[in-house]
């Protein structure tokens, strides 16, 4: 039971993570209808990022602070350079186009950086352990994460739901050349936009450099997890990219921790092992396949 | 009046490239003796292998508008076929009851089998959708697939598996470069023959009908899922006998053969090509992996070192103006006007 709670909590960290990641990538596809390959190398750069001004500084806030201005810059360049050529384009050269920029931003990385992978450690301060569940010593750093993740959906929230910009946001979304129109610079506000989504996988880069390690091509598996989580979750909805994040980060950490086991009850040990490593790295997909059966436009469609 | 003197059998633009393409492509590993440059011939080997799969991706982006981004799937499917059957003849032991082979026969009908019914699979759940979520559907289920070989320790997991040599062919030795070449040649004209009957067939039109207006042809009464969904199958059974080559080719399966960046390959060899004109992904695979053969050296001779293991440096930005400004692909500029028709 234990090991159940706390398998629990890993797999909401890794949701939360993936949520940092897809919201971004959902908020971009929502409002500006552009399919962004290039989110995981921000992700990634958000990361070396915060690597090397960590190991510069000595202080990892320094390091995840820096991130965040660099990842939003490089995002903004990215929209300022490509992007906004391709808003009127179909999914397949943004596709291409944003293919393009991986290939280019992990051969730059390789270049400065190269191909070995750079370490972070967690500062003293967040080391320890804290028990939030009774008998289950947690890592502080893992719950730092998941209430980073919960502040950022409350702020994405508030943002989009409450404010001018949000309002203009929404509206650019739906009708572009009105709010054109009505004298607001829609340009800019893409550009600021996606420095806004850059930002989200900046973080989430940043934070996950002392788990996992820093290097060439780290955004690719996550972005795809991210694109399996917004299918299901309804592709534009952050509402739903939270959802899908929390599933899939749940079913994943579960399917790993306990189908395994669970098949060795009715198999053989070895032939379960094998099977169970194949299952369990296949669940999220056969989630997504189970959802688009049920939704085929996801747990919480977006207009349009 | 160009139409005309088309409809009259005269040598248009296209026919001639198309032509001159066709005595290259056969000629091949005579030119690369006189130049003696050997290896030339496996290289192309490799070329006509990647282009069978382009060719086969086309079909369903080019004329069905299908964005596929996990064609690798059905490539590296067809090579695992290819590969596990070898594995256990090699060790004489069975797969779900069946003994392994080396025989060419078998084996490639099983891979092209084998993947038609993953892409059937694939396909039936994905087309539920299309747009955007379809491009991120197709890639998770590739990526699936990908983990599912990572993980099947018995198959050699994350290292690959080797095969014990070429697979056997009626006694035809496929080991020696020449003669794998030619039957590389021959498997890719008679797909591309088979495309273009098939494109230029009603089953053709409709697909081609669905991409420019699906709502229209359903309106026409035509059960839209079942035409995508069939050129969907036949695309990933294409892409499954290219698999089979490749395995042959390399002797090697890996997952590498799934991994997401081969899909985006292929895409790039599609788009570079050419889309919708069948003949294009031929070309883009010449040119795409001749740049990723010769461009390190390229690199490597005029003192620029640094670049050499970072081609992809210069082919990340090319990519992307290839996609802003030259919509044609490279067939469009050989070809001309005439060379789209999906």
């Amino acid at each position: 039971m234990l090991l159940f709670l706390e398998q629990l909590l890993n797999g909401l960290q890794l949701g939360v993570f993936l949520f940092l990641v897809a919201a971004g990538l959902t908020l971009i596809f929502g409002i500006m209808g552009l399919i962004n390959l290039a989110h995981g190398s921000l992700y990634m750069i958000g990361a070396f990022a915060a690597a090397t001004v960590t190991n510069w500084t000595g202080s990892f806030l320094v390091g995840l602070l820096a991130a965040l201005p660099i990842t939003a810059a490089v995002g903004m360049a990215i929209e300022f350079v490509v992007m906004r050529r391709l808003y009127d384009r179909d999914h397949l050269d943004q596709v291409l186009a944003t293919f393009g920029l991986i290939l280019f931003f992990n051969e730059l990385i390789a270049m400065i950086w190269g191909r070995p992978p750079l370490f972070m450690t967690v500062p003293d301060i967040l080391n320890g352990t804290v028990e939030i569940i009774p008998g289950i010593p947690y890592p502080i750093y893992r719950v730092v994460i998941i209430g980073v993740g919960v502040l950022v959906a409350l702020v994405l929230y508030g943002v989009i739901a409450r404010t001018r910009v949000g309002m203009l946001i929404r509206a650019g979304s739906t009708h572009r050349e009105m709010v054109g129109a009505l004298g607001v610079n829609i340009r800019v506000l893409y550009t600021l936009l996606f420095g806004f989504g850059a930002i989200f996988a900046g973080l989430a880069g940043a934070m996950a450099g002392p788990l996992m390690s820093v290097q060439v091509g780290m955004g690719e598996g996550i972005l795809i997890l991210a694109f399996v989580v917004i299918v299901i979750g309804g592709i534009g909805s952050v509402r739903g990219a939270l959802v899908g994040a929390l599933l899939v980060g749940v079913v994943d950490t579960m399917g790993r921790a306990f189908l395994p086991t669970l098949l060795k009850t009715m198999l053989p040990p070895a032939e379960a092992d094998g099977i169970g490593a194949g299952l369990s790295s296949m669940a999220i997909y056969l989630l997504m396949a189970v959802v688009l059966v049920w939704k085929p436009r996801g747990l919480f469609p977006a207009h349009g | 009046m160009a139409d005309h003197s088309h409809r009259m059998g005269a040598i248009t633009r296209k026919t001639a490239v198309l032509a001159f393409g066709f005595v290259l492509l056969a000629a091949l590993p005579g030119i690369a003796h006189l130049m003696d440059e050997p290896f030339l011939v496996s290289t192309f080997s490799r070329v006509l292998i990647y282009a069978m799969a382009a060719v086969s991706l086309d079909l369903i982006l080019g004329y069905g508008g299908m964005v596929s981004f996990g064609h690798a799937a059905f490539f590296g499917v067809g090579a695992y076929v290819v590969g596990i059957l070898a594995h256990h003849a090699a060790e004489g032991t069975t797969v779900l009851g069946l003994a392994g082979t080396n025989l060419a026969v078998v084996s490639w009908a099983a891979a092209v089998l084998v993947s038609a019914g993953v892409a059937a699979v694939i396909g039936a759940l994905s087309l539920r959708t299309d747009g955007v979520h379809f491009i991120m559907i197709t890639l998770a289920f590739a990526q699936m697939l990908f983990f599912l070989f990572v993980s099947l320790e018995p198959y050699g997991g994350d290292d690959g598996l080797m095969m014990m040599g070429r697979n056997d062919l009626f006694g035809i030795d496929l080991s020696d470069d020449m003669t794998f070449y030619y039957l590389c040649f021959i498997a890719l004209m008679a797909f591309l023959l088979l495309t273009r009957r098939l494109v230029d067939s009603r089953f053709g039109m409709v697909i081609r009908g669905c991409k420019q207006n699906e709502r229209r042809m359903r309106a026409l009464g035509f059960p839209v899922y079942r035409y995508k969904l069939t050129a969907f199958v036949i695309a990933g059974a294409g892409a499954g006998l290219a698999g089979a080559l490749s395995a042959n080719h390399t002797e090697f399966v890996s997952p590498d053969f799934l991994h997401w960046t081969m899909s985006g390959d292929i895409m790039i060899i599609v788009i570079l090509g050419g889309i919708g004109t069948l003949y294009g992904p031929v070309v883009g695979a010449v040119v795409f992996l001749m740049l990723e053969e010769f461009l390190p050296l390229a690199f490597d001779s005029v003192g620029l070192e640094g670049l050499k293991e970072h081609w992809r440096f210069l082919f990340g930005p090319i990519l992307i103006l290839v996609v802003l400004f030259a919509r044609r692909g490279l067939f469009g500029l050989l070809a001309g006007r005439e060379a789209r028709d999906g």
